[in-house]
């Protein structure tokens, strides 16, 4: 094929369309990575093929071997590279994609910095493509989290100045699927082509819900039993954070095997003793309050 | 399958979505079908931003004076006092709808300066307008819960016993299902048909379905001879380097480095209105002051912070496509195209000649644009006569008694497609489109005369037999994207023709028609549109006069 040393691989995949086989079948149209159509997996690795140099894809390829090409991952295939998308899109409308303000509408526009509008857009340059959701890894065992670009775009909302619903999106972030569901794998933060961050907007977002006060979940429990073993012993008292991670003795129960095991490897010591440093780390984490109040270690402070 | 709605929106960009919403606002049920996810439509592609006067120091009729001049006094004059008095609402309408437009020091919407505006009344996001207005459509279509069929393709109108259009078919991609939706009303606002060049800035899907929908049902297409060529497209592979370079201060620089809009637009230089940009470049080129057969765009002295905080988009793609970084290198660029100011020909309201049909965005020609459009003034048209369009469907609808469905079509164009499936193997449309692109490039380009155009139109006719031996290559129902890309080359031949009618008809040079056998503006005889009907032969050419309300044509000067 011919296709000129600027060229992307979507270029060569056109080109395959055009000149070789034409069932092949994929979706793109905008050829400069703003329409989000053209998603797929390239050397294994979720990518815009219209961002995707060709010479690169080669490179990673390594001389010599094929470019891989594949459908984008966690969503049904349905033709070649198109893959069902509905997931994603419900999703979206899952999260209320939609500014809510409260109070009066001014008459002209609404009076806001441009700082806080440059915060919000580095969420909006989102294109929904699904690079991100094509990485995860949550979905690829859970199909009900909704995943790094709903929750970006959730989070544009929380942090919009003119949206008046931010408990309520938070508390509906806090419930099973929402913002604890995250293992902060990174993934979608490094296939993102757009430098959204989704996962770093999930975390902020949960130290928005914990600031307010949404911390009857497993994933706060969690959070604060982490921040709390760490900042008095130095180390994880895993038996004490599973237990104060659960909301009661009824889901306590369904972790009794994993405890048991746990134990028979040596993992649960009888007594949770401090390390030997433990002073320092305690400083360290008096110091952090103190500078800037994190909201994670609030308790400790009462 | 078939469905029945009050209105019909056939396209869900800007316009689309901007009429969807109005109409179920005014009542009525309502249906958007798109051939991809709305999100995917090309409005996304929109760099620079969308004029108003909304600074106290501007006005509305500054702005339409702007509008009225830049189009080389073939704009409406009443359609422009529209659009530039509804502006300031429409932006405030998306500001509060959630756009995160850019501010100034006092938290107030920040504007930058535009090509051919005498005031700096372009409000932006970033350098991704569009795709920020686009997405914030979404989320209001999403919160409308209007009902929406993505990735449905259409092909051709419905009309009833009395010759109103009362609906469309088309196909489901995913199922390759044949589909009818009945409709009181229908809107198509299916965007630009740019692909009918090649190359040109515009997406792949912008291949002009609904124009050549309506021109097929009996709806004159109106001055399709204006194609714009914007000024600063990458020659590798024609994407676009949006006009805010310019707008934030780049220069254009020949072989000698020298910035060469001093001797044709001694003020405004740079930011000369398009036609004129484009044009001197040309002649650059031509005569050999260029640099490769490009000029250069320089933006080194604004400095990289400013880059990377204004046109930090831009600059990304200059980088992949030319392999040149803004901040330390010039960027070699020239015309391509870029816009279609013509269109499906329709009123203030966003009426077609045809009862029952409406048309808004791109795909139309109200006209605001007239021989050359303005930077940022499109985005504008999409939202304001998106709206105006919605409300009037909405009446019509209201008007009119129930509509019968007339299940027969869906047969009728079922077998239409499954013969066209059935071909036997023959040409690829790949080949066919890239030639008939060329074809227009070359000859129906920024510099025209009669017998380049000739040679254009008896090619064109030629490729038009020739397509009759074209084939599809994939017999399959599931996301058959040869059939579709058949069906809009299909449609993009009659457009081509469409276009060189008009181009041969209007013997004088306008805004972006730019004839050299007849090279000055002829008022006496052309403050008129062309039109052309379809006809079995090829179009058959009409005029009528330009609306003036208060700005006389004067001679242009930048
Ligand atoms: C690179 C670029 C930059 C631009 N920058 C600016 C700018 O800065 N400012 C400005 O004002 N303008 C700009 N423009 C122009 C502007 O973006 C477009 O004119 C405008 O967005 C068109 O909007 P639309 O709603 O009419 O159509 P589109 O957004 O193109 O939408 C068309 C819709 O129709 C649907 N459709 C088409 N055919 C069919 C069919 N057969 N069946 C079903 N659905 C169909 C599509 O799926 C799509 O949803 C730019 C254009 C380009 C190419
Ligand atoms: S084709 Fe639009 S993002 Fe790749």
């Amino acid at each position: 094929m011919d296709v000129p040393d600027y060229g992307t691989v979507l270029d060569a995949l056109l080109a395959i369309r055009e000149g070789v086989d034409e069932t092949l079948t994929l979706r793109c149209s905008c050829r400069s990575h703003i329409c989000g159509s053209c998603v797929m997996k390239i050397n294994h690795r979720s990518a815009l093929a219209c961002k995707t140099k060709l010479q690169a894809a080669q490179e990673r390829a390594g001389s010599g071997h094929p470019i891989v090409v594949q459908p984008a991952g966690n969503m049904p295939v349905i033709k070649d590279l198109v893959v069902d998308l509905e997931g994603l899109w419900s999703k979206v409308r899952a999260v209320d994609p939609y500014l809510q303000p409260t109070g009066p509408v001014p008459e002209r526009e609404y009076i806001v910095s441009n700082e806080a509008m440059l915060n919000v857009r580095e969420a909006t340059a989102c294109i929904l493509c699904g690079a991100c959701m094509s990485e995860c890894t949550v979905l690829e065992v859970d199909d009900r989290f909704l995943g790094p670009a709903p929750l970006a775009k959730a989070w544009r909302f929380t942090e919009d100045p003119r949206d008046g619903a931010d408990r309520a999106r938070l508390e509906a972030l806090s419930q099973p699927g929402g913002v604890w569901d995250c293992t902060h794998c990174f993934q979608c933060v490094e296939v993102c082509p757009k430098d959204v961050r989704p996962m770093d907007r999930i975390l902020e977002l949960r130290r928005r819900a914990m600031a307010e006060g949404f911390t009857d979940n497993n994933g706060s429990r969690h959070s604060q039993a982490f921040v709390d073993s760490i900042g008095s012993t130095g180390w994880l008292d895993e038996t004490r954070v599973a237990m104060r991670s659960t909301a009661g003795l009824r889901e306590l129960r369904g972790w009794v095997g994993v405890g048991w095991r746990s134990f028979v490897r040596g993992k649960v010591p009888l007594r949770h003793r401090p390390i030997p440093g433990a002073m320092h780390v305690r400083a360290i984490f008096q110091r952090a309050a103190a500078n800037d109040p994190p909201r994670q270690v609030r308790r400790r402070e009462q | 399958m078939a469905e029945d709605y009050d209105v019909l929106v056939v396209g869900a960009g800007l316009a689309g979505m901007r009429a969807a919403l109005a109409a179920q606002q005014a009542g009525c049920t309502v249906a958007i079908v798109s051939k991809v996810y709305p999100v995917r439509s090309h409005s996304n592609a929109a760099q620079g931003g969308i004029n108003a006067a909304l600074d106290e120091a501007d006005s509305w009729e500054s702005h339409a004076y702007d509008t009225v001049k830049g189009s080389d006094y073939l704009g409406d004059q009443d359609a422009i006092e529209l659009l530039a008095r509804e502006a300031p609402a429409a932006i405030i309408e998306l500001e509060h709808m959630g756009v995160v437009f850019s501010r100034d020091e006092q938290g107030r919407l920040g504007s930058r300066n535009f090509g051919g505006a005498s005031h700096a009344r372009t409000y932006f996001v970033g350098d991704f307008t569009g795709q920020a207005l686009l997405h914030v459509l979404y989320e209001q279509l999403v919160r409308s819960g209007i009902m929406t069929f993505s990735e449905h393709f259409v092909t051709r109108l419905v009309h009833d016993d009395d010759g109103r259009v009362s609906g469309a078919l088309g196909l489901d991609m995913r199922s390759g299902e044949r589909r009818m939706w009945t409709a009181k009303a229908v809107i198509l606002a299916t965007g630009g048909m740019g692909r009918v060049y090649e190359p040109s800035t515009n997406a792949l899907i912008c291949t002009g379905d609904g124009m050549a929908i309506a021109y097929r049902a009996g709806a004159p297409l109106m001055d399709m001879e204006m194609v714009q060529f914007h000024p600063t497209t990458l020659k590798s592979n024609g994407a676009l380097i949006s006009e805010s370079a310019r707008g934030e201060g780049a220069y254009l620089l020949n072989r000698d480095g020298e910035r060469f809009m001093q001797t044709t637009a001694p003020h405004a230089m740079e930011l000369a209105s398009r036609d004129v940009v484009s044009r001197a470049e040309q002649i650059e080129i031509n005569e050999g002051r260029g640099v490769d057969g490009c000029v250069l765009l320089d933006v080194r002295h604004l400095g990289a912070a400013k880059i990377m905080e204004r046109l930090p988009q831009i600059r990304a793609l200059a980088l992949e496509f030319a392999g040149a970084d803004m901040i330390t290198d010039p960027v070699p660029i020239r015309p391509g195209m870029h816009y279609e100011m013509g269109g499906i020909k329709t009123d203030v309201h966003g009426a077609t000649p045809l009862p029952g049909l409406f048309a808004a965005g791109e795909c139309a020609c109200v006209s605001v644009h007239g021989a050359n459009r303005l930077g940022a003034n499109s985005l504008l048209e999409t939202v304001v006569f998106g709206r105006r369009a919605g409300e009037a469907a909405a009446a019509y609808a209201t008007e009119r008694g129930p509509v019968r469905r007339s299940p027969s079509l869906l047969d009728d164009e079922s077998r239409l497609l499954n013969l066209l499936l059935a071909r036997p193997d023959g040409i690829r449309p790949a080949a066919l489109r890239q030639e008939m692109g060329q074809t227009m490039t070359v000859d129906v380009g920024v510099f025209r005369q009669a017998e380049t155009l000739r040679a254009a139109q008896a090619a064109l006719v030629e490729m038009r037999e020739r397509f009759a031996r074209v084939s599809v290559g994939d017999k399959g129902r599931v996301f058959n994207q040869a059939l579709v890309s058949v069906l809009e080359l299909d449609f993009m031949l009659d457009l081509a023709l469409a276009v060189v009618a008009g181009a041969l008809a209007r013997e004088e040079s306008r805004g972006a028609h730019t004839r050299v056998d007849f090279p000055r503006r002829d008022d006496a005889h052309w403050m008129r549109h062309t039109l052309a009907f379809h006809t079995p032969g090829g179009p058959r050419m009409e005029t009528m006069p330009v609306a003036v309300t208060r700005w006389q044509p004067t001679e242009r000067v930048y």
